[in-house]
């Protein structure tokens, strides 16, 4: 009785010892959980999740100190994401986070008065312009963030939802009921 | 005679070309108007080169080839550009897509016609870039442009496939340019087995074909090097990969070029049309149908591009008990969201479906895992597994399983006792894995333009501070201030300069070219510069091909 | 119709279930031809719980109901349910058996298409657990045991329990060969001298030979209609037949023949209609292979020394629990990648 007792406490200590060990001498710099989480965050660094952008809210989550369902650009898929990366729970989007269709930020050519204000709040550079000429956002390069919007002294900006196109649209998910079909085309 | 390969899988629908395959090809009838998309090719959409109001002449380029990819597209007749703008096309989202309308004046009037007599005399890139700029593109229904695909290096290419199974159901329409046009496309097999200096020309054709394959045998003879092969009935056998698996017995993997192991393979009609193109400069305005299905007298067509399916319909003969229309075979066809799209160059067919022909979809049941699905793959995948990855929006594991390597042939759906529609799944699944690898792109480069931003704000506002840091100083220096001892600089000043100066140091030695040794170049490396040198070439070649185009616009 | 292919084969899960039914009509002829027709009320009684019991649960379910009671997945299991328990049993062992089959080995796993294990050999397995002696009571075949029943008496038994006066159950039942075999030789009986026993006839046994050649003979019209593949029967039955050789010629007192192995038990139903369950074994060539090899190891190792008389369920679903497994490891190179892995 004795003896195995003894025989488990050596193997516990020993197998303690060298997890330990292994936990020193294997660690690794930096967080990389903070940038994995920063991956699969849709980068519109929107700030609707409350935090001042993707890699904030990805140090938060990193630190349990936010959910997991407050990026409403990320969609649900991006929660669910989130949830297998950190191996915890889907949660679904709660109260007033609720994602919009992914638009673009479209600038009034016409009634631009060159403040370069929204410039300075695109967090992604995709406003091009310079001071009293006329802005314009590049298309591509928008993320869709409504930042500009508000900082715009004379409301000129706009976002457009992003039409469907033979471009990009999507096969649907196929819905079967499986019943004899009285719905033929 | 040469020994055949099989592929894997492969079913057995009925055929139901007898329909159509009985009378030869029609003219069709100077439509209304002509509904041209300016996108019928796979790449880049064309751009317009007309105006609304402005007459065209038959074969005028109307949209020019825009970017590596594309080809241009041409006014199928004479007549007047009504509009341009979205209409609806032959898309399975039923999506618009920009066309430009033109309303036929009845002359038919040709714009003058460069032919070429001696085309073995004019350079090889010249070649392509007139087939580029007549539109030619696949006909086969993977509409790539030809030009792109025409392009080789010197015995790289042993064998030229000419595609002329034709497997789908119903379609004929490669049957019937066979029997009555044979030498013009051998001739422009000629021209293709030239352009890629290919050593020989295999053309298969499926056993259910005999008059066209005695038509092809009896033109062939003419031609040396050229063996028209018969190849067993099963769908799809005509698939690009499924028919070089059958007269090479070369697999050519998903993402693979072909030319890579030494084929490349072409339509039939694609033949005809490069022929042609170059001998008698005729742009790709037109195309054989087969109309067939519910209509009253199943035909052949020679269409023209842009003509209204309807008005196609028409003169066949409307039948009433038409619950679609479907362009392409019953296997891999596409089902037209209006009848007033155009005619396209991936027209092959149109099939006017009735419930009497194509039967509503049986109850959906669950998979019993009968592997009849894997046994018709011939991609050889498991479909079961696919689909139940698809099915469970499993992407991972569903690319892992090669989805990318399903042709979308529709075999496996065709045999499925549960009548699952596995290829749906599969498109969709695509489809959704395509789109997360675009937002996956836009989010990096969102990042990375972000993470550019931040630091340079951070740059700039540390250069500001320095600035005003050393205007202080420069301030304090100049007036005659009370004895200090104390640099005015705080210490952490100090050392953000002093690390500022290491990076530029850094930055300087690494903008410093250093220019690799340029002699005493192993065979490899040259080899290697060659053939960047070529690939140059080529594209001075496509950019003036572009350019070239420019005054006309 | 709304998207490609807008053809199908008209073909269907009903029509291949149908057809395996019919592939079991000339075992289930013989088997009437020696036991007598008290294995069709058995047949019977298993076909109407399976319908009822499957009604019921796609009620629970939710699910349409008709599309899947005309699938026939449910009379198949019944069927191979009732074909694997004795034919003379209280009604009961036969309801209670399907009922589990269906409700819990089948919809509670999911139903059609995603059940792990055959479910008529769950009910098989807890029937035989629950309730061994009446698992034993095997029908002797004409012309054998002390006394024949006739279909009066067998339905009397079945449903009342009652035998007719003078008749005890031993005397118009008896063991099985396979379980016979075991218990001889457990007694120190003689192969050989066991073989000279009645009961065993040219093969295999009186009557259960010839009714395991009509499953072979079923098996083989399904393979002539590709309903099955040849890799499922064929390696189990090559496989037990190598085993169960090699083992005879090493020890031919304590090992019966290959032979013997084959035309007892359930070898011959198993290989042809339980293995080859297309929901419940592998999908690759290979991994099919591997599940009919194992499965033919298993019972030979069960038949031989395990505490059941006959093997083949319990190394079905032994081998169903590593179909998944054995799937993920043997997925096929797929076309133009054959020299990739
Ligand atoms: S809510 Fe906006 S800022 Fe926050 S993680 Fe999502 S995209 Fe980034
Ligand atoms: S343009 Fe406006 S909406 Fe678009 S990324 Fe910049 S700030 Fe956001
Ligand atoms: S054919 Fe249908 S039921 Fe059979 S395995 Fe394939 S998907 Fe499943
Ligand atoms: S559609 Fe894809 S999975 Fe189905 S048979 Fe064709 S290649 Fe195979």
């Amino acid at each position: 009785m004795l003896s195995a007792l003894l025989a488990m406490g050596a193997i516990a200590i020993t197998l303690g010892a060298v997890l330990g060990f292994a936990a020193i001498r294997f660690r690794v710099e930096g967080n990389p959980l903070v940038d994995k989480i920063d991956a699969v965050l849709p980068q519109t660094q929107c700030g609707q999740c409350g935090y001042p952008g993707c890699k904030p809210y990805a140090t938060a989550i990193a630190e349990g100190t936010a959910d997991i369902n407050l990026c409403p650009p990320g969609g649900e898929e991006g929660i669910h994401k989130l949830a297998d990366l950190l191996g915890t729970e889907f949660k679904p989007f709660g109260g007033s986070t609720v994602p919009k269709p992914k638009s673009v930020a479209l600038i009034d050519e016409s009634t631009c008065i060159g403040c370069t204000l929204c410039i300075q709040a695109c967090p992604v550079d995709a406003i091009v312009g310079a001071a009293k000429q006329m802005h314009t956002v590049i298309a591509a390069e928008c993320t869709g963030c409504e930042l500009c919007v508000p900082p715009c002294p004379v409301d000129c900006i706009s976002m457009e939802p992003i039409a469907d196109t033979t471009g990009n649209w999507k096969w649907q998910y196929p819905v079967y009921a499986i019943m004899p079909s009285q719905t033929a085309p | 005679m040469r020994k055949l390969h099989t592929f894997h899988g492969g079913v057995h629908p009925a055929t139901c070309k007898t329909q159509s395959n009985g009378s030869p090809i029609a003219k069709a009838k100077l439509p209304s108007k002509l509904v041209i998309p300016l996108r019928q090719h796979v790449g880049h959409s064309a751009r317009t080169t007309v105006e609304v109001g402005e007459r065209v002449r038959k074969g005028q380029i109307i949209g020019q080839a825009d970017g590596h990819v594309s080809s241009a597209v041409h006014a199928s007749t004479s007549g007047t550009i009504s509009a341009i703008g979205m209409q609806p096309v032959a898309h399975p989202s039923g999506l618009p897509e920009p066309c430009i309308t033109l309303i036929p004046d009845g002359l038919d009037e040709w714009m003058e016609l460069e032919p070429c007599e001696d085309w073995k005399a004019v350079p090889h890139s010249e070649l392509r870039h007139r087939l580029r700029n007549a539109g030619v593109v696949g006909l086969g229904g993977a509409v790539f442009p030809s030009d792109m695909k025409l392009y080789a290096h010197k015995h790289k290419i042993k064998t030229l496939v000419l595609n002329g199974a034709e497997c789908e159901p119903y379609i004929t329409c490669d049957d019937l340019l066979m029997r009555e046009r044979a030498e013009e496309v051998l001739k422009g097999a000629e021209l293709m087995r030239e352009l890629l200096y290919a050593d020989e020309v295999l053309i298969g054709i499926e056993d259910n074909k005999p008059e066209a394959i005695a038509a092809m045998r009896d033109a062939a003879g003419k031609h040396s090097g050229m063996e028209v092969i018969a190849v067993p009935t099963i769908y799809p056998g005509g698939g690009a990969k499924q028919l070089i698996r059958v007269l090479t017995g070369i697999e050519v993997a998903a993402g693979v070029r072909s030319t890579d192991l030494g084929v490349q393979c072409f339509n039939v009609g694609t033949a005809y049309s490069a022929w042609r193109a170059i001998r008698f400069g005729e742009p790709l305005i037109s195309r054989i149908v087969t109309v067939t299905g519910n209509v009253e007298s199943p035909q052949n067509f020679e269409a023209l591009i842009g003509m209204p399916i309807a008005e196609l319909i028409a003169q066949a003969g409307n039948l009433p008990g038409t619950t679609g229309l479907i362009m392409g075979g019953p296997m891999m066809g596409v089902l037209l969201p209006s009848d007033k799209a155009g005619v396209v160059k991936a027209t092959n067919c149109i099939i006017a479906a009735s419930d009497a022909l194509f039967p509503p979809p049986r109850p959906v049941l669950p998979c019993i895992r009968c592997t009849r699905c894997a046994d018709a793959c011939p991609a050889e995948l498991q479909p079961q597994d696919l689909y139940w990855f698809a099915r469970a929006k499993n992407f991972t594991k569903a690319e892992e399983y090669h989805l990318f390597d399903c042709i979308e042939c529709g075999a496996c759906s065709y045999v499925c006792p549960s009548n699952i529609p596995l290829v749906q799944y599969y498109r969709f699944a695509k489809s959704e894995i395509w789109a997360q690898q675009a937002g996956q792109k836009a989010a990096d480069a969102a990042r990375e333009r972000h993470e550019f931003r931040e630091s340079r704000l951070e740059r700039d506002k540390r250069e500001k501070a320095e600035k005003l840091a050393a205007k202080e100083k420069a301030a304090a220096r100049s007036e005659p201030a009370p004895v200090s001892d104390k640099p005015d600089t705080k210490p952490q000043d100090e050392i953000a300069r002093k690390i500022q100066a290491a990076i530029d140091q850094a930055k300087a030695q690494a903008a410093e070219v250093k220019p690799k040794n340029t002699e005493q170049l192993t065979p490899q490396q040259m080899a290697e510069i060659a053939e960047i040198e070529a690939r140059r070439a080529r594209i001075r070649e496509i950019a003036q091909a572009s350019t070239d185009a420019q005054p006309r616009e | 119709m709304l998207f490609s292919p807008y053809i199908t084969k008209p073909d269907s899960v009903s029509k291949i279930m149908l057809q395996v039914l019919f592939a079991l009509i000339p075992g289930i002829a013989i088997y009437v031809w020696f036991y007598g027709p008290a294995i069709l009320v058995s047949l019977l009684l298993a076909s109407l719980t399976a319908l009822s019991t499957e009604a019921l649960m796609l009620k629970l379910r939710e699910r349409p109901i008709a599309p899947f009671l005309k699938d026939n997945s449910a009379l198949l299991t019944a069927w191979l349910l009732a074909l694997s328990i004795p034919p003379l049993a209280p009604w009961w062992l036969i309801v209670v058996g399907t009922m589990f089959a269906i409700a819990i080995a089948k919809h509670l796993y999911g139903g059609l298409g995603s059940n792990p294990f055959n479910p008529a050999m769950i009910g098989y397995a807890v029937l035989i657990i629950s309730f061994p002696s009446q698992m034993t009571h095997w029908l002797a075949p004409g012309g054998l045991g002390s006394a024949g029943l006739d279909f009066q008496s067998q339905l009397n038994y079945i449903f009342r329990g009652a035998l007719p006066d003078g008749l005890t159950l031993d005397g118009v039942t008896m063991a099985t060969p396979l379980d016979t075999l075991k218990t001889q030789l457990h007694m120190n009986g003689q192969m050989k001298s066991i073989l000279e026993m009645p009961i065993y006839g040219r093969l295999a046994g009186v009557g259960s030979e010839w009714v395991s050649l009509g499953f072979l003979l079923g098996g083989i019209y399904l393979y002539a209609r590709r309903i099955i593949g040849w890799h499922i029967p064929a390696i189990f039955l090559i496989t037990l037949f190598a085993i169960s050789g090699v083992f005879h010629l090493m020890d031919p007192a304590r090992y019966a023949g290959p032979l013997f192995q084959w035309f007892s038990g359930a070898s011959m139903l198993g290989a042809f209609f339980i293995l080859t369950d297309p929901i419940t074994s592998p999908t690759t060539p290979k991994g099919r292979m591997i599940f009919a090899f194992g499965a033919a190891i298993l019972t030979f190792l069960i038949r031989v020394y395990g505490g059941f008389p006959d093997g083949v369920a319990f190394a079905t679903l032994l081998m169903n629990i590593c179909v998944p497994l054995i799937d993920a490891w043997t997925q096929p190179a797929v076309f133009g990648r054959k020299d990739e892995r």
